[in-house]
């Protein structure tokens, strides 16, 4: 039976088979990368260049206006600056303190595997609703962080300026990126303790013969081998970070004017009225997150992963 | 000299004990203001006791008269939805790329890694344009299909990595004992990586219950019922005032169940985040 059928094959459709066989097993997932991620690349593409009405309907080309009034937005210099400030800074501070948290949770301790669950609360749960959390912390008239400081003596008048954290821009910016590195935190300590896992235990022990302190055991033996991890971990967090809109649009919708907004904040906000002129900044942060992506395909070796 | 070694150590296992509770404490404690501010009643929202009086449960209660279980509805089907598309397209595509050698392998698998990499906000406006050109009855298809596709890579990845740690030996002697290739396959190798199934599916379906950003865009036009969860917390978000209580009453009834599940597959997690640049 499936002799004969295979006779009826005429024999340039049998050579085809084995190059179109893949295509049955992968296939589908090449289609929905085409649908979901690379199709919206073409049409933002494709929209930063044309004359879009705020209800959506394309008016016409735009040749370059979009960008040549994305680049004449007073508020855009403020906004690229503050972007870099919050990617570095939160990115920074993230992996300093999961550093440290890695260390101390490698360490062995009664109970550490219920200490390792409470970790993971921020990383399960929503940004956003985490961010909201905060965001009533704060609140200035009865906010439990100003309850604290209130106690403490630190904050002199309730519903005052003072207390106001998320109405000025400085305060405002401070604390949610004391957010951004919370809820980066687990994921962060997550992925060095993983690299801590796997430094064999020998190392150390050959060092401890030695004589050298713990100073100098970090320093010269876990910070190089944990280099890797550290890097990956890093990098994935620049582009969390990057493109991170929860904590933002939550607690302060990018304001007062667009005094608290990154990149990403400041397009969602375009997007409400200018759509083209939003497709004009998305293509640039698209292109930054490239160059990101890159970067990581770089240090992660994917050539050597793939085998 | 040896016992004072080993007053010592437990000295020392027990700073880092106190240390790292603390330090678990600190991440639950604005979980914990959440469930204060969730119960306590009207009359206590502008109270300054760090703890409410008479705490009580109504908003949990008349949280479900505003339209609550609609939402939650939304948000299974989106997340629910989203996870099984993932498993029918990740599941093949990661069996035959372990098991075969073929041209354009490594090219899918670079494509795979980059879109790992992407996230939606940075091509929100190509996708609600997209989206939109679309004519979907239902915003709910496209947030199903969106968080799928963005979900999928690391569920490709994750089971990449264990289809190839389980022997191909073990599949062709079952073969040899009377086996079809599929019913090997089913017998034989998902069995064994099923943790890593169980992992990708937990780990897609909680990205998509707590995505915000596009079911944010997506669904603006559309009625209230076909919001998903955080969409609607959100809402509660008004111009002029805030429904604390049944913001964080909602908050609650959506994280709770995610973090149990989260912490079912904690550990597997990483691998897959850095796509196995962290083992």
């Amino acid at each position: 039976m499936t002799t004969t059928s295979h006779q009826r094959i005429p024999k340039s459709r049998l050579r085809l088979w084995p190059q179109l066989e893949p295509l049955v097993w992968i296939g589908p997932a090449i289609l929905l990368i085409g649908i979901v991620v690379i199709w919206p690349v073409i049409v933002m593409i494709q929209s930063s260049f044309q004359s879009i009405s705020p209800d959506g309907f394309v008016l016409g080309n735009a040749g370059s206006a979009n960008f040549r009034s994305l680049f004449s937005e007073p508020a855009l210099a403020g906004v690229l600056l503050r972007t870099a400030i919050w990617v570095i800074g939160v990115v920074a501070i993230t992996m300093l303190i999961s550093l440290a948290l890695a260390q101390l949770f490698n360490a062995k301790f009664p109970g550490r595997r219920i200490a390792r669950w409470a970790l993971i609360v921020p990383w399960a749960s929503s940004v956003m609703m985490t961010s909201l959390i905060f965001r009533w912390a704060l609140n200035s008239n009865n906010g439990v962080v100003n309850v604290i400081l209130h106690k403490l003596g630190v904050l002199t008048a309730y519903n005052s300026v003072q207390a106001d954290w998320l109405g000025r821009p400085g305060t405002a910016l401070a604390w949610m990126m004391v957010v951004a590195v919370f809820v980066s935190l687990p994921f962060s300590t997550y992925a060095l303790l993983s690299g801590l896992q796997s430094i064999p235990d020998e190392v150390y022990e050959a060092a401890h013969i030695d004589g050298a302190g713990w100073w100098h055991r970090f320093r010269s033996i876990t910070l190089p081998l944990l280099r890797p991890a550290i890097v990956v971990a890093a990098l994935i967090n620049v582009i969390n970070v990057f493109n991170s809109f929860p904590i933002i649009w939550e607690m302060t919708r990018g304001g007062p004017a667009y005094t608290t907004s990154t990149t990403t904040t400041f397009m969602y906000t375009l997007k409400q009225s200018f759509i083209g002129e939003s497709a004009a900044l998305s293509v640039i942060n698209f292109s930054i997150v490239i160059v990101i992506v890159l970067i990581f395909l770089r240090v992660t070796r994917w050539k050597d992963q793939v085998k | 000299m040896a016992l004072r070694h080993i007053v010592g150590r437990r000295t020392k296992t027990i700073v880092i004990a106190v240390a790292a509770y603390l330090i678990a404490i600190l991440f639950v404690l604005p979980y914990v203001e959440m469930i204060s501010v969730a119960v306590r009643p009207k009359s206590e929202l502008l109270s300054r006791a760090l703890f409410p009086v008479n705490a009580d449960f109504s908003n949990f209660l008349t949280i479900w008269s505003t339209g609550f279980g609609s939402n939650l509805g939304t948000s299974l089907q989106v997340a629910g939805g989203a996870t099984l598309l993932v498993l029918l397209v990740a599941l093949p595509a990661a069996y035959y790329t372990s098991r075969r050698e073929f041209r354009g392998r490594a090219v899918f698998l670079l494509l795979v890694l980059a879109t790992q990499m992407f996230q939606p906000a940075a091509m929100l406006v190509g996708i609600q344009r997209e989206f939109l050109s679309f004519n979907l009855p239902s915003p709910i298809i496209s947030l199903i299909l969106i968080n799928a596709g963005f979900n999928m890579a690391f569920a490709v990845w994750i089971l990449n990595a264990f289809f190839g740690s389980i022997p191909v030996e073990l599949e062709e002697a079952a073969m040899v004992d009377g086996c079809s290739r599929l019913g090997a396959v089913r017998r034989i190798t998902l069995p064994l990586a099923m943790p890593g199934i169980v992992t990708a599916l937990i780990f897609t379906f909680i990205s998509a219950w707590n995505e915000f950003l596009v079911a944010l865009t997506l669904t603006l036009g559309s009625s209230a019922d076909q919001r998903p969860l955080t969409v609607t917390i959100n809402d509660y978000i008004g111009q002029y005032s805030i429904d604390w209580g049944h913001l964080f009453a909602g908050s609650l009834v959506a994280t709770v169940p995610i973090i149990v599940l989260f912490a079912l597959i904690e550990g597997r997690v990483v691998s897959g985040l850095t796509a196995g640049a962290i083992k």
